[in-house]
Order: structure tokens, then sequence, then C-alpha cells
């Protein structure tokens, strides 16, 4: 994996070597330049191992993440992740709710794509159910993960610019991510937590007029990322911070379990929405980029592209959108409308039953997963029959992803760790959970 | 636990009426992994089923890690990634303790559920995977700290999500209380009575450069080989 790549660099940069290598630059005091200076003393510090402490607050661990390093000098021997400081005990509290009544929780996992763990929610609990949605439903739930797949990977962009010392791209992404939440806040009414889906369908259709907004997105998002494009893929900088950090080859990123960019910047052509596909996603066509080393710059040229290819499904979306109805003919789930269950009695008993007793799903079991912009994301119920699951069980992307990280940065430099660190994409609400 | 009606799963009868429309969630399409596992390893297999068209394999638990290895091993099945270890423990609490590892064949695009019972009142353990897939390694760490389950053969098993002193138990087991076992009160006591330096596992203080200036016990306690922290 460790081949030498060219990759022009367009930029001209001081700093940097032919090689890609930082340039050192011999420091001259006071007014006596051209004078040679003294060698330093040199210092033998072989086999004093220092030991210093990252985290939990610290602004480039994202979030509530501690990393104990153990350093030679400046590299990194050995790396002791410590995660839990955000454990809120959600699969704990699952158990006691009904089904309908975990979605707002899915939104405050992994908190960067909560529409997207909204629909995944959903699906799993609809398989359960054995629920088939609407195509309309279907089509809408993809532009919803479509979206917050755009939304996650624009907020790991801005953050990991920040990172690394580049400013402005940050500013860039937000601003493309505040159209995305508006457009959010207009279809379901909030911008964060959106709980956008319900058990066979969704909490509301789209109103009039959305999806010219989000028309707009699609044409003048690409612009954005093609600035981002030109500021950083050949940016001397850029390129020199991040090429050949934290390299997994492919077996070894399938054997650590990782997934999503993560497991595809190393060569794995791994994409659930490829290869167990769901809502319908074998008939988009999309493209799923690889890498082909592994390290950092490809996690960020898979990333990417996987925005150019988010607008593509988007733009799908928008042509083959259907009408009719969003949620499925199904009162075992589904609401009556508000005006009859306030003048109709059955209605209201009907609508009474399904709020305070909550819809049952029959004995079993199922293990649904989709691609979130962190990875797989896996929801396991457990059902036995009562309306609240015997169990649910998140399978975090990022938790599995972190937790390759000891093996990633040692032998790394210290100032390298904030670089792999960002390239993984965690948020610790998943992580924690 | 009264206030569940109890229904007990795995009663295998696709006719057995199970909720008001008697939706048909037993059956799909099988995964022909199960017939290869039965073939393989005959007696240890103990009950195949498909429920929601996943393929559920019952093993014996001392069995796992060789059937698992196969799995990854052999070229005809090529199970290369473990997508998740958990545990379930059902409301019904004379029914055992499962343990379930979800693995994925990206190769032939399966994916296969092998499940383990373990009986109450004996001590909980199964094998450990890690050396078969590296990503278990945190997984089996967060099944430990909320179920109480060893992972026989795991490297460094210990809590992760709670800290290392939490005495409370294992929160996702159904007999610990929603809100804790202590009181607000009493939680509060002890984290300020918690001394942050134990917050170092005794592996990181080892390695610590400031260990002439540890506390004399902390030191035996480091040189007597504890690693437990506290």
């Amino acid at each position: 994996m460790a081949t030498k790549r060219t990759i022009e660099v367009e930029l001209s940069t001081s700093g940097l070597t032919r090689d890609g290598k930082p340039q050192r630059v011999p420091l001259v005091t006071g007014g006596d330049t051209g004078v040679a200076l003294a060698e330093p003393p040199s210092l033998e510090l072989d086999g004093e191992h220092m030991l210093i402490n990252i985290g939990p607050q610290h602004p480039a661990t994202h979030g509530v993440l501690r990393l104990v390093l153990e350093l030679d000098g400046e590299t990194v021997v050995r790396c002791i992740p410590h995660v839990g400081y955000l454990h809120c005990g959600f699969e704990k509290i699952g158990e006691y709710r009904q089904y309908n009544q975990i979605i707002p929780w899915t939104d405050r996992e992994d908190y960067l794509n909560s529409i997207g763990n909204n629909v995944a929610f959903a699906l799993g609990a609809e398989r359960l159910f054995g629920i088939e949605i609407t195509e309309r439903c279907k089509v809408l739930r993809v532009i919803a993960m479509e979206l917050s797949r755009i939304a996650s990977h624009l907020v790991w962009l801005g953050t990991t610019c920040i990172d690394i010392g580049a400013f402005t791209p940050f500013l860039w992404s937000f601003q493309e991510r505040e159209n995305i939440y508006n457009l959010l806040e207009g279809w379901v009414g909030a911008r964060l937590t959106t709980s956008a889906t319900r058990v066979g369908g969704m909490a509301a259709d789209i109103p009039d007029k959305w999806l010219e907004g989000l028309r707009g997105f699609v044409s003048t998002f690409p612009k954005t990322i093609y600035e981002v494009d030109r500021m950083l893929t050949k940016n001397a900088i850029w390129v020199g911070r991040t090429i050949g950090l934290g390299v997994m080859s492919p077996d070894e990123a399938l054997n650590y379990g990782l997934s999503g960019p993560m497991l595809r910047a190393s060569g794995v052509a791994y994409d659930v929405r490829k290869d167990f596909p769901y809502l319908d996603y074998e008939t988009y066509d999309f493209d799923v980029p690889v890498g082909t080393n592994g390290d950092v710059y490809d996690r960020f040229l898979v990333r990417v592209e996987e925005l150019r290819q988010s607008v593509r499904i988007l733009e799908q979306c928008i042509k083959r959108l259907p009408d009719g109805p969003v949620n499925v003919d199904d009162p075992r789930v589904i609401l009556p409308p508000k005006h009859k269950a306030t003048s109709e009695m059955e209605s209201m008993i009907h609508h009474f039953k399904n709020v305070m007793e909550g819809p049952r799903p029959p004995v079993g079991e199922c293990y649904v997963a989709v691609e979130s912009p962190k990875g797989e994301k896996g929801y396991y119920f457990v059902s036995d029959g009562t309306s609240k699951p015997a169990r649910w069980r998140i399978r975090p992307p990022s938790f599995v992803n972190l937790s390759a990280i000891p093996k990633m940065v040692e032998g790394h430099l210290l100032s390298d760790v904030i670089a792999i660190n960002a390239s993984i994409d965690i948020v610790m609400g998943e992580i924690d959970r | 636990m009264s206030k569940f009606e109890i229904v007990k799963p795995g009663s295998g009868n696709p006719k057995e009426p199970a909720t008001p429309k008697n939706v048909p969630n037993r059956g799909g399409e099988a995964n022909p992994s199960g017939i290869a596992l039965k073939e393989q390893f005959s007696a240890a297999i103990l009950r195949i089923d498909v429920v929601n068209g996943e393929t559920n394999v019952l093993v014996e638990t001392a069995k796992v890690l060789d059937i698992v290895r196969w799995l990854h091993d052999d070229a005809t099945q090529s199970y290369e990634y473990l997508s998740d270890v958990t545990a379930v423990e059902h409301r019904d609490l004379s029914m055992p303790i499962e343990v379930v590892w979800h693995l994925r064949s990206i190769k032939y695009r399966r994916f296969l559920r092998i499940k383990t019972q373990l009986k109450k009142g004996t001590k909980l353990e199964v094998p450990s995977v890690w050396p078969v897939y590296k990503g278990a390694d945190w997984l089996e760490r967060e099944c430990y700290d909320m179920f109480g389950i060893t992972f026989a053969g795991h490297y460094d098993l210990r809590r992760i999500l709670m800290w290392e002193q939490y005495k409370e138990g294992f929160p996702l087991r159904k007999d610990f209380p929603l809100r804790g076992r202590f009181s607000r009160s009493e939680q509060l006591r002890q984290a300020l009575d918690a001394n942050p330096e134990a917050k170092y596992s005794m592996e990181e203080l080892s390695v610590a450069d400031a260990f002439e200036e540890l506390p004399l016990d902390m030191r035996a306690r480091i040189a007597s080989g504890e690693k437990t922290g506290e």
C-alpha cells in the first residue's frame, strides 16, 4: 500500500520539499543574517516516554473523546482511547418506549444525520411489522437520506479543514448546510432533531413548492463542491498534511470492521446501498467512489465524490417522485386523520388505542442496516409481541471505526493524530449513545 | 415485569397468531450457509430458522469460535465482515440470555446471524471472536460492559462506556432499574468522592513518567501487576 504517488500540487507553497516532506528552514535570530548557527546541544531523550492526555474537552476531538497517548519525542508509541462520556443509555430507554416514541431518540445519537437515522429506524420497524411502504414514501425517504448525507459530510469537511488549518472551506460548507436545514425546516418543522418518520410513513408530506427549493439547492450546490475541490485537492499544505497518514490496507480495514468512506478509501467497494439495497437504491444510477491508498487524503477524496453522487441521486429523485399517499393504509400503525378523531367515535377509539397502547409487531427479530454517512448503521430489534421492543440495538458505525484509531496513529506524529482522528468522522453521540 | 404481556418467541409455528392481523414473519429465502454449517458442524448446530428473511443459526456456545473461523476462512462462505456483536435478554426472565453475532459476506452478498444461548445462573462466558475479527474488540467490550458477559480470549476485556470503577452492575440487564440502582444523591456523593487520578488505568500510569512521584501504595499496586484501576 505504501506505493509512491504523484499528486500535482497546484498552489506553490513554501514549506514543503519536492517529495512532500516539510521543509526544514534554518532559523536565524537577530540581525546576523547569514551567520551559521552553532549546532544545538543534542538532547538525549531516548527511552524516556511521555504520557499526554487529549480531551475529553478539546475542540479537535470532535466531542468528548479522550485519547491517552504515549509519546517518544513527538512520535506516538501507543494510543489508548477512552469513550463513554456521553453515554445516556439510549438502548435501555428504547426498551421502555413504543416504536414511534423511540424515533426522537434516533435524532439524538448521530445528530448530524438525524433524518437518516429516522428513516433507518422506520425501515427496521416496518420489516418487523411486515409493512410495505408506498412508492412516494420511498422516494421521499431517499431524498431525506441523501440530504442528510450531504449535511453530515459538509460538517465533516468543515471541521476537518479547521483541524488541519484551513478556515475558508468551513464557512462555505456550513453555509450550504444551512440551506439543507432550511429545506428540512420547511418539510418537517425542525432543523436538527427532525423526528421525520413514523412506522409506515412520514410525519408529513412535503409542502407545495418544496421541490422548487430542492431543485434550487441541487443546481447551486455543485458549485460549492467545485470550489472546495479547487481549494483543497491540489493544495500543497492539504496534501502534505493528509497523504500517507493512518493507512489501512483493504484486508485490515475489513478485519477491523470499518465501514463507509473509511472502508472505501482503503479500496473495498462495500456500500450497503449497492450490496444490500433498501428503498429501491438498486434502481438509482450512482457510483461508489473507492480509494486506493487508505490514507486521510483518500478519505477526503471519497467523501467529496460522495457529495457529487448524492446530488446525482437527488436529481433522479426529483424526476421520479410519484403522486399518491405517503402513509400506508394500515390501521395497525397509522393514526386516523385529526378531524375524524375529534368527530367520530370509532376513529377516536382507534386514535386512543394506537397512541396509548401502541402498535404491536409480531414476535420476531430483524437487523436492518443502511449506509449512513459514517458507514453501516444497523438497527437490531427483538420483539416479544408487546408494543415495546425487548431489545433495541444500535450498530454504531463510528464506534467501530474509532476502535481502529490505535492501529492508525501509532508511529505517526502527535500533530497527525488530529488529522487522523478528524478523518474518521466521529460523532460522540453515536459512539456513546 | 408484570406490566408486560409476555409472549414466548421461538415457537416456530407460522400458523400461530402473533398479532391481530397475523402477519407471516417467518420464512423468506434461507441463506445457503445455514445448510453448509449443518453439514460441517452437525452436532454443534442446534437450530436453523428464517425470520423476516434473515437466517438465524443457533449454535453451541463452546463451538462459536470454530464456527466463526470456518465461516471467515472457507472460500465458499467468505464471511469477511463482522457487523455486530451484541446480546439479548428477554423480558421473560426464565429465558436464557442470547449472544448474537451478525456476519456479512461481501463477496456473496449474504447476511447471517449466529446465536448462542447462555443459561442464567451459570457463568456467562462465550469464546471471543477477536482472534478472527479485530473489529470485535470494542463490540465485545461493550457487550461485557452492558450485560456482564465474559468473552474468553479477548485480550483486554474491561468496561468501555461505563467507567472502570462502576459498581452498579450491568445496565442493559433487565433486572437493572431504568434510573440506576443508587439514588441521585448517592450517585452525586460517589462522583464527588471519586479520585480523578483513578481515572487513569494502572496500565497507563505504569508508563507514566511520573511513576516516581506516585504515592507509595499506588506504586506497590503497579508493581504487583494490578491492572484494573481504583
